[in-house]
């Protein structure tokens, strides 16, 4: 009885949300409204350290992409190049154009970077950009805050919100726009475990919903693989390993198939060492 | 080992009468107590002060009742001179705060959005700063004489750094995290100036305004007392000459009462336009 209360309390705004707003469920609409990434020999250098070291990708329209990597890998500067947050040392970088939706990619930060001063509604707004003027900028901004289930802080200061509910603005305001292309930069990085297995949860299901591009930047596997639908990993600026993930959504965590992948993944990133260093005191 | 383990011993349930938990808070104030608890020190002053007086502890002529401070200050009230005084020295005030305090503000914004405009201005400025302005007395009497335009030169002296320090700094310290938020959202530069920079300085920028009236007061009254034919410093020296100390008292306590009353319309704006910031919410 009460485990039933909980598991319709819990999948409410979930729900809700892909009735009122995204209702193109299928692959191939996804295809439709996600937009396909092409980068060919993308370098990037800061002075005379080279970051990224010649990447070629291709993400077809609507994929859920993870890029995985050790700290200072280059995974970030990626992120940023593709947001246009960077401008690329060499090489390009096409987003191709379709359609009349939002084109500009959407990102989203570890911090949610919401506007102390201004209210959580008027957070999501800014997410419109140009078309905050338009007279249902208002409407659409609280059917995004609501597709999150935060609808009862509209007028709420962000102070006053958990760092999960902040995470979750910060979502309505990348997703308001109804981006093609959205990228994340570690957004759950730091969030309590608990939070971030819901957080995750709300994901995919916008995802799946929106049908965007999603590029998702983590140092967390076991995310990547619960999320994407591909996993590439970033080594010293060059792409060591690239893999599809193909099993059922919604993924069970904790399954074989999950496991196996991950150990394969992690042999890669964390290299054997020849000789361990003795501990000794 | 067929043998029976032994039942481990299950601690005696003793039952723990938890006695109601009143919450750690003290009872907070009635809401008419509490706006009045800052008031009843300076009143116990005035009590003993009066007092003091009445009973002869303190010499009418080296400090009057606050009766007779109140008796000097309807006499002036009835021939017009308090007003008169009050009247000219708040405007004075008011003008030297906005014209020293909107070209800090402009410069501060100007410094602390461009690094160009810093490297021009900024070391000119912070030499300058170190002059103390009322160390400029002399000189401006000889450049100004005793007119209004030596008081608002001092003034908007005094008031023009501390809004500059802080309004450059305040710009200075917006979150770069934010700014480039709103970039990534496609803000134009006014913009980005309205809904992020400006809002995210003005915390710092009121700490310099509150500042910079504590200089004015300062100001004003050194420059009225030295360099002046009305107002209320030039009130206080005129009574000295005649050794009227009550109104000598009168005009500090005015001093006391006008910085007061500027200082807390500055934390009302405060409150108004910081509502958001976690310091200023209602509990």
């Amino acid at each position: 009885m009460t485990t039933a209360t909980l598991a319709t309390t819990t999948s409410a705004p979930g729900a809700r949300l892909f009735e009122a707003l995204f209702e193109d469920q299928s692959a191939k609409a996804r295809a439709a409204r996600g937009q396909p990434i092409a980068i060919r020999g993308l370098k990037k250098r800061f002075g005379e350290l080279e970051v990224l070291r010649g990447i070629d990708l291709d993400v077809p329209a609507g994929q859920f992409l993870a890029i995985v990597g050790r700290s200072g890998c280059g995974k970030s500067t990626l992120l940023r190049i593709l947001a246009g947050l960077d401008k690329p040392s060499e090489g390009t970088l096409s987003l191709s154009q379709a359609g009349t939706a939002s084109a500009t990619p959407r990102i989203m930060f570890q911090e949610p970077r919401l506007l102390p001063w201004a209210r959580v509604l008027s957070n999501v707004e800014v997410g419109l950009g140009a078309e905050r003027k338009l007279p249902e900028a208002e409407e659409r901004a609280f059917q995004t805050l609501r597709a999150v289930g935060l609808e009862a802080k509209a007028q709420q200061w962000p102070a006053l919100l958990s760092g999960g509910q902040r995470q979750r603005v910060a979502l309505a305001r990348a997703l308001v726009s109804r981006p093609r292309v959205l990228a994340l930069d570690e957004p759950l990085g730091a969030l309590d475990a608990l939070t971030r297995i819901e957080m995750q949860g709300l994901l995919e299901r916008v995802w799946l919903a929106q049908g965007f591009t999603a590029i998702l930047v983590t140092h967390d596997v076991s995310e990547a693989l619960t999320l994407a639908d591909r996993v590439v990993m970033i080594d010293e600026g060059r792409i060591t390993l690239d893999i599809a993930v193909d099993l059922p959504r919604p993924r069970r965590r904790g399954s074989v198939d999950l496991a196996l992948l991950e150990e394969r993944i992690l042999k890669d990133l964390i290299p054997e060492d020849a000789n361990p260093p003795e501990y000794a005191i | 080992m067929t043998d029976r383990a032994e039942p481990i011993p299950r601690p005696q349930r003793t039952s723990l009468r938890v006695p109601d938990l009143k919450p750690l808070q003290p009872k907070s104030l009635q809401p008419w107590l509490a706006r009045l608890t800052p008031w009843l020190l300076p009143l116990a002053i005035l009590v003993v002060w009066q007092a003091a007086s009445r009973l002869g502890f303190i010499a009418a002529n080296v400090l009057p009742a606050p009766s007779d401070v109140l008796a000097a200050g309807w006499r002036l009230t009835l021939n017009g001179q308090l007003a008169e005084n009050i009247g000219v020295s708040f405007k004075r005030a008011i003008s030297g705060f906005l014209l020293g305090g909107s070209l800090a503000f402009a410069l501060g914004l100007f410094n602390g959005l461009s690094k160009t405009s810093e490297r021009v201005t900024d070391t000119t400025i912070q030499m300058v700063r170190n002059i103390p302005n009322l160390a400029l007395i002399p000189l401006v009497i000889l450049w100004f004489g005793i007119e209004e335009e030596a008081k608002l030169f001092l003034t908007s002296l005094g008031v023009f750094f501390p809004i500059y320090i802080n309004t450059f700094h305040g710009v200075r310290t917006v979150d770069s995290q934010l700014v480039e938020m709103g970039r990534s959202y496609g803000m134009s530069n006014l913009e980005l100036f309205r809904r992020v920079i400006l809002p995210g300085a003005l915390p710092s920028i009121f700490v310099g305004v509150r500042y910079a009236l504590g200089i004015m007061w300062l100001t004003l009254i050194v420059a009225e007392t030295i360099a002046a034919n009305s107002g209320i410093g030039y009130m206080a020296m005129n009574a000295r000459e005649f050794m009227l100390v009550d109104v000598v008292v009168l005009a500090i306590v005015i001093y006391a009462a006008l910085g007061k009353l500027a200082d807390s319309v500055v934390r009302l704006l405060e409150r108004l336009c910081l509502s958001w910031h976690p310091a200023f919410q209602k509990h």
